[in-house]
């Protein structure tokens, strides 16, 4: 009893006490700000560098694009977020009137980009040659034969792998903090900061990150249902 | 799969060859279509968002290069909301003494204070840098500080304390008074890039076994509280806020050193410092900073009052 009661004014003082929820609602939104445009622009980025590193694979005369393609994959994946984010931070984005919740979406953008080209690239993989081959020798052209065959199957391939990679992005923007955004991990360290009590806002903020993911992964495992209903293997 | 291949490539020739409109294929259609419109509108977003992060880069090389902060209409404060009663969060707000300072000079240029909130040693490189106007967040004024950045008049007199553990006290006054040389081989808890950081990194003063350095001092609390380490060594308000919700810790008797606390701004900014000198002695004339004292000292204090209750 006097632990569930201490627990219950602990909680009280760092989530309910001065309208401290506000922080964690402003940090949450900050935190969907950056996830929701991270996630548009690491597709966007993702699907440029996998039909790159395809075509290049299959054309000589692509190497250039091959070359970029696998030098941004590479730096990307070789080098911690926080790293990237603290360069892009004091390098690129200098400017006074800099937005830190864009400085974040455009770092875990590319940062996303680099992961989600290299699970496209395998999903496109992963179909068959013969698919490939079968569709060229039915007079598709070669792009007609992605479109309309190989991306289709892919798509299913990739799906399970994508959803994984948006619930780490989610996950990682915790790290956003190190530039002056405030998302939800640094809002619950600032109450922590006025309650001295470090804790009770971590855990608070670790079961609104629990809630998300288990949403997204309901919702994603809806759509890989309505995807493989097609299935008859 | 080549079952499944042979369906669908017929399925495409019939739509494409006979232009026959099946009812399936204008719904692939219609999901195309919506697909095409997302993409493009995500396309839309992202452009838009570079140039906006471009324009603005445009125009505060402008500013900088002017050297001035005229031609903005608001004020940019950096600072780190962890320094309760100087600044700390109240709701999603960054209050606090150094706070309403700010927010007096920024009334007085009949500008917007907008506040950014962020680690300690990252606000006083950012003022450098020009991303933040000014620097309040219980900024000591040092010679080291001064070769990279420019300090306003100091408008308060810090006093630097130890706090540790109360039950077992792994720091103890060696001679009459509390003494640098008290901390000769214990490990020491400081704010990274705080006064108290360079203070205690400097041989001169003491000789701790091990500097710890934290972003928060909430973080270096729960560390005391565990004995990870010997003691903290910060600012005696932010202290005595520590130790009222801490019963576990205490504050040493005595003063370790003291220093003033003053607002940074880019080097070479005179605009901008004459400015936030007219109005922090304004201020102080006018006995307002004690004022914003004792209003953030009680309110914080009695809010943790209550909420013990």
């Amino acid at each position: 009893m006097i632990a569930a009661g201490s627990w219950g004014a602990a909680f009280t003082r760092a989530f309910l006490t001065d309208h401290r929820y506000l922080a964690y609602l402003s940090g949450l939104k900050t935190t969907a700000l950056i996830s929701v445009f991270a996630i548009i622009l690491g597709i966007l980025i993702g699907l440029v560098v996998a039909v790159g590193k395809v075509s290049a694979k299959g054309n000589r005369k692509l190497w250039i694009i091959g070359g970029i393609c696998n030098i941004y994959t590479t730096v990307i994946r070789g080098t911690p977020v926080m790293v990237q984010l603290l360069i892009i931070y004091n390098l690129v984005f200098t400017s006074r009137n800099t937005n830190e919740i864009v400085v974040g979406a455009v770092c875990f953008g590319i940062n996303s980009g680099a992961y989600v080209a290299e699970i496209i690239r395998a999903g496109l993989e992963s179909v068959d040659r013969g698919q490939m081959e079968a569709g060229r020798s039915l007079g598709f052209s070669y792009l007609q034969t992605m479109r309309l065959i190989i991306v289709p199957q892919a798509v299913k391939n990739i799906l399970p792998a994508l959803g994984n990679e948006l619930i780490t992005l989610i996950k990682e923007t915790s790290v956003a903090g190190v530039i002056a955004v405030t998302d939800l991990t640094k809002a619950a360290q600032y109450v922590g900061s006025v309650t001295f009590d470090i804790l009770t806002p971590l855990f608070i903020a670790a079961l609104t990150y629990l809630v998300i993911v288990l949403i997204l992964t309901r919702l994603l495992k809806a759509l890989e249902g309505r995807m493989s209903r097609s299935d008859r293997y | 799969m080549y079952f499944q291949l042979e369906k669908c490539t017929i399925r495409k020739a019939q739509a494409r060859n006979r232009a026959c409109i099946l009812f399936r294929e204008g719904f692939i259609m219609k999901k195309k279509q919506v697909l095409c419109i997302l993409l493009a509108g995500a396309m839309a977003v992202s452009l838009a968002a570079c140039g906006s992060s471009s324009a603005s880069t445009s125009s505060s090389g402008a500013s900088a290069s002017s050297g001035s902060t005229g031609s903005s209409d608001t004020l940019i404060v950096g600072t780190e909301a962890g320094f309760a009663p100087y600044e700390y969060m109240s709701g999603d707000e960054v209050v606090g003494v150094d706070m309403d300072i700010s927010k007096a000079i920024a009334d007085d240029m009949g500008k917007k204070l907008v506040i950014k909130n962020m680690d300690f040693d990252g606000a006083l490189v950012a003022v450098q840098s020009g991303k933040v106007d000014m620097v309040a967040a219980g900024v000591s004024v040092s010679d080291e500080r001064k070769e990279v950045m420019d300090f306003s008049h100091e408008y308060v007199d810090s006093t630097e304390v130890v706090v540790v553990n109360a039950s077992q006290p792994n720091v103890k006054t060696a001679g009459s008074e509390l003494a640098g040389s008290d901390l000769d081989g214990k490990i020491v808890a400081v704010q990274q890039g705080n006064i108290a950081d360079s203070w205690v990194s400097s041989g001169d003063n003491c000789k701790p076994s091990d500097i710890k350095r934290y972003t928060k001092f909430a973080q270096a609390a729960e560390d005391l509280k565990n004995n990870k380490v010997d003691c903290i060594v910060m600012d005696q308000y932010p202290a005595q806020e520590l130790v009222s919700s801490n019963p576990e810790l205490k504050v040493m008797d005595g003063v370790l050193f003291e220093d003033k606390y003053a607002i940074a701004v880019k080097k070479g900014n005179e605009e901008l410092l004459t400015e936030i000198n007219k109005v922090i002695d304004k201020l102080k004339e006018d006995g307002k900073i004690d004022e914003f004292i004792s209003n953030h000292a009680s309110s914080a204090a009695s809010s943790s009052d209550s909420s013990s209750k």
